[in-house]
């Protein structure tokens, strides 16, 4: 190694993104240590995800920088995709800190470590779109993972929050582990931890026909797998999801899900050979979407439900890659991880909304109840009921719900234009079902209120603005999803 | 931009404004009010759109030659293009669409069905409208999958939320069952339909249903595929005997508005979708599936007709009744002769008039009886006989009385199947002709049990009179039931040279 490449020249302006995230890190903590005022807290917070998601599009907006090179080799490639799945987890974490409204005002959750550690999970989220190597990709999951573990058990006094942080902790760090190992074992096989170099390295018969090989990127992908929950590596999320507070189970379903979806497309993408993940990603989606609508059709919970069925939409956000081990051409290669990154967009989108439409009409504090609790819900808080309404048509992919509609189009057409009409049909049939489901959770907001008429308290202003937000977003997006598409294609 | 595409944007921004236009009106009456506006409007708009047109006969122009035409660039990702047309197989459809809804809007002014409010029922009506129309003026197979979903949950809405009769929690259950059925059946046909769409659009390079019709750009696998997968979907719409199931439950359950639109208009995506997105595009796969979609239409016909002769409720029967006119619709197309198709296209007109009258009538019996059990009525023409010479007459219509709507359709299915010549199409027309006899014998055991005889309890208590919303309603069916017998070149004059166009190319 020469002399001058000991000391790089960092270019700090496509570290901006990042360096606001984790400033805004330290800067709740400060404010929360020195002022111990929530609302300044909060403030902080809030104020720190904007500019976040500003400077993401800023920085996004001009030429892709890299930093961190080893020759040709960057650990740190800040492109428009990063930015936008940057701006994407800030924005999202924005949407957090306004359904958390209610639960910090009832006072049994500690408002400063609670800012902080969603700061800290964003400061992962927008380093993660950048990573250019597998060691910075896995620290960035992590530094985006690591803070939910304390966030899932907050809810002070709760045995089913403790639990589901346990569980999640748990299943968590093993999956790092598979990761970490299948990354070393790469290393071992073919000298190499950057992506790109990685994905050349990789294109060589030889090394490929190692056992070893096979075990590494099987090792990566099952790791990453754990963090989009997808099948047969979902069992965690449900009760998760159930267990933790209502903010940060929206959390977990969007950004935590869109980071693990972003991580496992960076791999595939660039690193792992598409002939061996192909086949094993199109099995994975398959039985992700299958198993997550049959099992959400018996949920009685709402939480549950919600958690099931973003299971089943793991799966379809997979199922465009599953297309890749069939096609040799590159357009439709690249058609493939747009269309799964573009249904991840669409998807957090509708699910954040589904979530703010819960927290909405349920009591301040409290967890996400029965179905049942909803019943009615719409007569009595019509456009909260509307929105939440939306949310799940939009999520069961159809119109009004334009988003949901265009999402499910992106991904039959990508398969089909990468030959892989097996698993559009697949994907079609998994459409049905899961209108069963949705169908009856929107139904059961329209549904005569019957004996239960629940006080129709006012929901708080954050919430309703987070929902009204998101909804007019997926409308616009729903109107004009080739913005989207733009987007997730660049 | 020209008369002829304002006119088409109209036809779609009408009923759209609106329905936001009767939601954002707080009066229940004056919304109600506002929305039946809109919707005459349209039908102004839909029936304008027959002016102007150019019949453009050249030997090197394309199958689908619209008269007018608007296309806009919209998702070029997806390769869909905001691109509308009307032409001589859409256009009956589409004003039959407009008047349906002008009239269902109409009777909504004077009568709401119990359960919600007549302002949401209304701009339910038009959104459905929207949809329906939208299929049938859409030129691009991305677009026009998506006005074929757009329908499915207002539809939904209207069936759970206004429909069955009674609160009780059984008909409660009921009518959410039936709904649940026709949402999740009808989602089956429009996913299949998209992969279909999409494996022509993979293929082909584009989605124009104009550059697509022939099949010039698909090898016969693709269309084979194809066909199959929009057959399919087309099948559940229409439906297709095996397909049919949710159908006597949703039109069961409907409130009378929404079965008249069920049955006078949805179905008819089915077979309009048939003819112009499955034939047109996979004329190969046509020719391939023609003798399975037959024996198929043919079987409907007779089960149909079948089930409808043990029918002992009002609404089912007619609901039944659908399953057997249509699958002579499928047999026409089936044939996939100019004759075939021509006797789809009227047979389509026809049933959407005399069924669409059929649900008003039953409706109006129902609303005045609270029973639809056959055994329950009788001697309607004792205490009623306005109403019930008004359902002889729609029943006569319905069976195929020669000079009356219902007989051009099943006629020259018939014909044209045994035009087609051979065994296998001469046995499905002679077959047909059966089913056709069966049809003359259910409807009229359905005059003899509901008119004749003496008055049953519920009909005693009946006066003769009607109501003037409802002669306003059912009078501009029975004149098009009339016309459309007595003039059939009102429908088929239109649509000559288009079937004529699509024939050669599917012939070819």
């Amino acid at each position: 190694m020469s002399e001058s490449s000991l000391v790089q020249a960092v270019d700090h302006v496509a570290l901006l993104p990042a360096y606001l995230a984790a400033g805004t890190a330290v800067l709740v903590l400060l404010v929360d240590l020195l002022a111990a005022r929530p609302r300044a807290t909060v403030v902080t917070a809030v104020t720190g995800a904007v500019a976040t998601a500003v400077g993401a599009a800023a920085v996004g907006s001009g030429a892709e920088r890299r930093t961190f090179c080893v020759g040709t080799d960057c650990s740190y490639v800040f492109g428009g995709r990063a930015a936008l799945v940057a701006a994407l987890v800030a924005l999202l974490v924005l949407g957090v800190l306004a359904l958390s409204g209610p639960l910090l005002r009832a006072g049994n959750t500690p408002v400063g470590e609670y800012s902080f550690l969603l700061a800290c999970s964003m400061t992962g989220g927008v380093v993660l779109g950048a990573a250019g190597d597998l060691i910075t990709l896995i620290v960035a999951v992590e530094v985006l993972t690591l803070p939910l573990y304390v966030l899932v058990g907050l809810r002070r006094g709760s045995l089913a929050s403790a639990e589901a942080a346990v569980t999640f902790f748990v299943v968590s760090v093993v999956a790092t582990t598979l990761t970490l190992l299948g990354a070393a074992l790469l290393y071992a096989v073919t000298g190499g931890l950057h992506l790109e170099r990685l994905g050349t390295l990789l294109t060589d018969e030889a090394l490929l026909d190692l056992p070893l090989t096979t075990v590494a990127v099987t090792l990566v992908v099952a790791g990453l797998a754990f963090k989009v929950a997808a099948v047969p590596f979902h069992a965690w999320a449900p009760a998760t999801y159930d267990g933790a507070p209502l903010p940060v189970a929206a959390y977990l379903s969007t950004a935590s899900k869109l980071g693990g979806v972003i991580a496992l497309l960076a791999v595939v993408r660039h690193a792992l050979p598409p002939e061996v993940t192909g086949p094993v990603l199109a099995v994975v989606a398959a039985l992700t979407m299958t198993v997550g609508n049959l099992v959400a059709l018996r949920q009685r919970r709402t939480v549950r439900l919600l958690a099931w069925s973003s299971v089943a939409q793991a799966g379809y956000i997979l199922a465009p890659l599953g297309a890749l081990a069939l096609t040799a051409e590159a357009d439709a290669r690249t058609a493939a991880y747009a269309a799964a990154l573009a249904y991840a967009v669409f998807f957090v989108l509708l699910e954040l909304a589904a979530f703010a439409g819960v927290v909405a009409l349920r009591p301040a504090g409290a967890d996400g109840g029965s179905l049942d609790d909803l019943r009615g819900a719409a007569r009595r808080h019509p456009w909260v009921g509307a929105g939440l309404a939306f949310a799940l048509i939009g999520l069961a992919g159809l119109p009004p719900g334009l988003a949901g509609l265009f999402a499910k189009v992106t991904v039959v057409r990508s398969l089909l234009g990468g030959d892989a009409g097996w698993l559009a049909l697949v994907v079609a049939v998994n459409a049905v079902i899961g209108l069963a489901y949705y169908l009856r959770a929107a139904a059961l907001l329209y549904a005569p209120a019957g004996e239960v008429t629940a006080p129709a308290a006012r929901p708080a202003r954050a919430v309703a603005a987070a929902l009204a937000v998101a909804t007019v977003v997926a409308l616009v997006v729903g109107f004009a999803p080739q913005v989207v598409l733009d987007l997730a294609g660049g | 931009m020209t008369s002829g595409e304002f006119l088409l944007l109209a036809v779609l921004a009408l009923p759209a404004l609106g329905a936001l236009a009767v939601a954002a009106t707080p009066r229940d009456r004056a919304a109600r009010l506002v929305g039946t506006i809109a919707a005459a409007l349209t039908l102004v708009a839909a029936v304008a759109l027959v002016a102007g047109r150019s019949p453009g006969w050249t030997a090197t122009a394309p199958a689908v030659r619209p008269w007018h035409a608007v296309d806009l660039p919209w998702v070029p990702g997806l390769d869909l293009r905001f691109h509308l047309g009307v032409d001589g197989i859409s256009w009956p459809l589409v004003v039959l669409t407009a008047l349906l809804t002008l009239l269902c809007c109409g009777y909504c002014l004077w009568r709401v069905p119990g359960g919600g409010s007549g302002r949401a029922l209304v701009a339910l009506l038009l959104v459905v409208e929207v949809g329906i129309l939208g299929t049938f003026l859409a030129l691009d197979l991305v677009l026009f999958f998506l006005f074929f979903e757009v329908v499915l949950l207002p539809m939904y809405a209207i069936i759970v939320g206004w429909g069955g009769d009674g609160t009780d929690p059984v008909a409660l259950d009921a009518r959410r069952r039936a709904g649940r059925k026709f949402a999740l059946y009808t989602l089956f046909g429009s996913v299949l339909l998209l992969v279909g769409v999409y494996v022509v659009v993979a293929a082909a390079g584009t989605a124009d249903i104009g550059a697509l019709t022939g099949g010039t750009e698909l090898s016969r696998s693709t269309q084979l595929a194809a066909f199959t997968l929009l057959a399919l979907a087309f099948a559940v719409k229409s439906p297709l005997w095996p397909l049919h199931s949710w159908l006597p439950d949703a039109h069961t359950q409907a409130p009378t508005v929404g079965s008249v639109l069920l049955a006078g208009v949805l179905l008819k995506m089915g077979t309009y979708g048939l003819i112009r997105v499955a034939v047109g595009v996979a004329p190969e796969g046509a020719r391939w599936a023609a003798p399975v979609l037959g024996v198929l239409a043919v079987a409907a016909i007779l089960i149909g007709s079948l089930v409808c002769l043990a029918q002992t409720e009002l609404k089912r029967l007619i609901a039944y009744s659908s399953v057997g006119h249509m699958g002579f619709v499928l047999l026409g197309v089936a044939t996939l002769t100019a004759t075939g198709i021509q006797a789809a296209l009227i047979g389509n007109v026809a049933h959407g008039i005399i069924t669409g009258l059929l649900f008003f009538l039953a409706g109006a019996i129902k609303d005045r009886t609270h029973t639809g059990a056959l055994s329950d009525l009788s001697g309607l023409r004792e205490t009623a006989p306005r109403l019930s010479g008004l359902l002889a007459f729609a029943a006569v219509a319905s069976l195929g009385l020669p000079g009356l709507a219902g007989f051009w359709g099943e006629a020259f299915a018939v014909v044209a199947a045994v035009e087609s010549g051979g065994a296998l199409w001469t046995t499905l027309a002679v077959l047909a002709a059966i089913g056709g006899a069966l049809t003359a014998a259910y409807l009229l055991r359905l005059l003899r049990r509901v008119t004749h005889g003496e008055p049953s309890p519920a009909v005693a208590a009946l006066g003769p009179k009607l109501a003037g919303a409802e002669l306003v309603a059912w009078t501009p069916l029975v004149l098009l039931a009339l016309a459309v017998g007595l003039v059939p070149t009102l429908v088929l004059g239109v649509a000559e040279a288009p079937v004529e166009a699509l024939v050669g190319v599917v012939a070819r």
